[in-house]
């Protein structure tokens, strides 16, 4: 693997109240890695996420994605640099059908949507993309049910399919497993691992079976600081990982 | 755009009944010797064009503007203060109504859409209550006392818009238009951001979508489309007040959109209709058919999801 970075965190800072929720982390995601974030409940993992993501502005620090610097940039200027984010919980339009669903999330990075007379349903660039990811994930025969109407496990399907649209550089995944059985778990992990290679991620993952399944390198955060990154092996052996969950389960 | 249509649905029928009606109203009034029904319709499908913009923005992007009658006020005094200076051209009429609800759309927008639910809709109220205590402020043009229309806009060649039967059909092209004109653009890929924005936001955001601005461009559109609507009113009228802008005419116009169901082309049209149809029936009734109205638009909020656009597809 040439290790060129793609996402680089430095010195990242974020309190809420006197809560520091992201303390001096700095993380690298290489090009083309699976690169997992794990780390007890309330560990900061989702405040994370959204500084990566636009969502929350950092106290400090910087946020450098393929090579721009992207701390104070809007959600969806990042968006359009390459960078995509599922939701921890479900974030859909549950009142569309899944295609529907698919072809915003198509279009947002094909040209202006200040189109005003064509049909957007009709439109076979979008409908042929959309198909595309549906497929890709799993949901091509259910392209047309609305969204609200379909499981969990497929729900959090369209996540990723809606997050591929875009062609993204990066995928930032805010747990893709929460809330899912073993059955679900265990496709989301072939859909994942099917996508490895592809597509960089940067995944944040309660799981750790299907994290390990998964996962390249592995960052571990604890109380809002970084205390390990390693590959799967040496987060296993790692002491300080190893106290940080058994002082937890202790409690 | 045709294809596909089961004319034998009940929403189908139901469209193409209310559809004939107005358009055979004038020589239907006139063979039942009802001049003043056509005044009623004429009023009603000026309405309807107002609903159609709020059902734009409302309906379709979910911005709740408590302050539409703004725009019925800026439409009206657009025409009006023109032809306060003897100006009664169509075209200067018409450029002063977009040119000024528009801008006002514009800048009301821009603040306003900055703020979400509850707040939305009392800063809307706000600004449209800005424009009422405005042109009362304005003792040139009336005051509270309002202004007259000595004549309605110059369109020149055939059409002379004294003509009641003539006025009508120039509204009611207009509001055909303009229902084709959202038809088609609810559908685009605007209308696709538009509704994805009132489906969950910060999902568009993430998407790549700088959603401000589609709701913006929307909110300015349907601003100039309702400042179209005052402007028939005013002409409709020959005589312009404050009382056009007042708060309640914003309620009454979300409710008419509610009634007919919100989200849906025609359901606008419809609300208005049923509106107007209610009002009549229950006043005729008794003093007292506000409180039975009031009941009665609890109830349809309560209990008719989709208003009668809803009733009408329910079932599939």
């Amino acid at each position: 693997m040439t290790s060129s970075l793609l996402l680089e965190v430095t010195d990242l800072n974020k309190s809420f109240g006197g809560v520091s929720a992201t303390k001096n982390v700095s993380l690298q995601v290489i090009e083309g890695e699976a690169h997992a974030i794990i780390g007890p409940n309330g560990a900061g993992k989702t405040t994370l996420i959204s500084q990566l993501s636009g969502d929350l502005a950092p106290d400090s620090g910087q946020v450098h994605f393929a090579g721009n610097d992207i701390t104070t940039k809007p959600g969806y200027a990042r968006s359009h640099l390459g960078l995509a984010r599922s939701f921890q919980i479900t974030s859909i339009f549950n009142d569309m059908s899944l295609l529907t669903n698919v072809v915003l999330a198509v279009q947002a990075h094909d040209g202006t949507a200040f189109r005003f007379w064509k049909p957007a349903m009709q439109d076979p660039v979008l409908l042929e993309k959309a198909h595309e990811m549906l497929d890709a994930v799993g949901l091509a025969e259910k392209a047309n049910h609305l969204a609200s109407t379909v499981s969990h496990g497929e729900h959090r399907q369209l996540e990723i399919a809606m997050a591929l649209a875009s062609d993204p550089r990066l995928l930032l995944l805010d747990e893709p497993m929460a809330g899912m059985g073993p059955d679900e778990t265990q496709r989301m992990v072939g859909i994942l691992n099917g996508l490895k290679g592809a597509k960089t991620m940067l995944l944040i993952e309660h799981d750790m079976d299907a994290v390990f399944a998964i996962a390249d390198r592995i960052s571990v955060l604890v109380y809002g600081s970084i205390i390990a990154t390693g590959t799967p092996d040496e987060i296993r052996q790692n002491e300080d990982v190893k106290r940080a969950y058994l002082g937890e389960e202790a409690v | 755009m045709l294809n596909g249509i089961d004319y034998k649905s009940p929403s189908v029928v139901f469209a193409i009944v209310i559809g004939v009606l107005l358009f055979i109203a004038p020589p239907l009034t006139e063979a039942l010797d009802r001049a003043f029904w056509l005044d009623v319709a004429t009023r009603a499908v000026i309405l309807c064009i107002a609903a159609v913009s709020l059902n734009f923005i409302l309906g379709y992007g979910g911005m709740v503007s408590f302050g539409h009658a703004a725009f019925l006020g800026i439409g009206a005094y657009s025409v009006g203060i023109p032809a306060y200076y003897d100006f009664y051209g169509v075209g200067l009429h018409l450029l002063v109504t977009v040119v000024f609800s528009g801008l006002f759309a514009l800048v009301t927008g821009a603040i306003s859409l900055r703020t979400k639910g509850v707040h939305f809709i009392m800063i809307t109220m706000a600004f449209s209550q800005m424009v009422f205590y405005a042109f009362v402020s304005i003792e040139e043009y009336g005051g509270d006392d309002g202004l007259l229309i000595y004549s309605r806009s110059e369109v020149g060649g055939p059409v002379n818009l004294e003509d009641a039967t003539t006025f009508y059909y120039v509204c009611l092209i207009s509001l055909c238009v303009f229902l084709y004109l959202v038809h088609r653009a609810v559908n685009s890929r605007f209308g696709m951001v538009v509704q994805g924005t009132r489906s969950n936001e910060r999902r568009m955001t993430a998407l790549g979508y700088p959603t401000f601005r589609y709701r913006l461009v929307a909110y300015v559109l349907s601003g100039m489309m309702a400042g179209y609507a005052g402007a028939l009113l005013g002409n409709f009228t020959n005589f312009i007040s404050p009382d056009m802008i007042g708060w309640t005419r914003s309620g009454e116009l979300i409710f008419m959109v509610v009634l007919g169901g919100a989200g849906t082309l025609f359901g606008p049209v419809y609300g208005v209709l049923a509106f107007l149809v209610i009002e009549e029936i229950l006043s005729s009734i008794t003093i007292y058919w506000h409180f039975i109205f009031g009941a009665m638009l609890v109830l349809v909020v309560l209990f008719v999801k989709g208003g009668i656009s809803g009733l009408l597809t329910r079932g599939k």
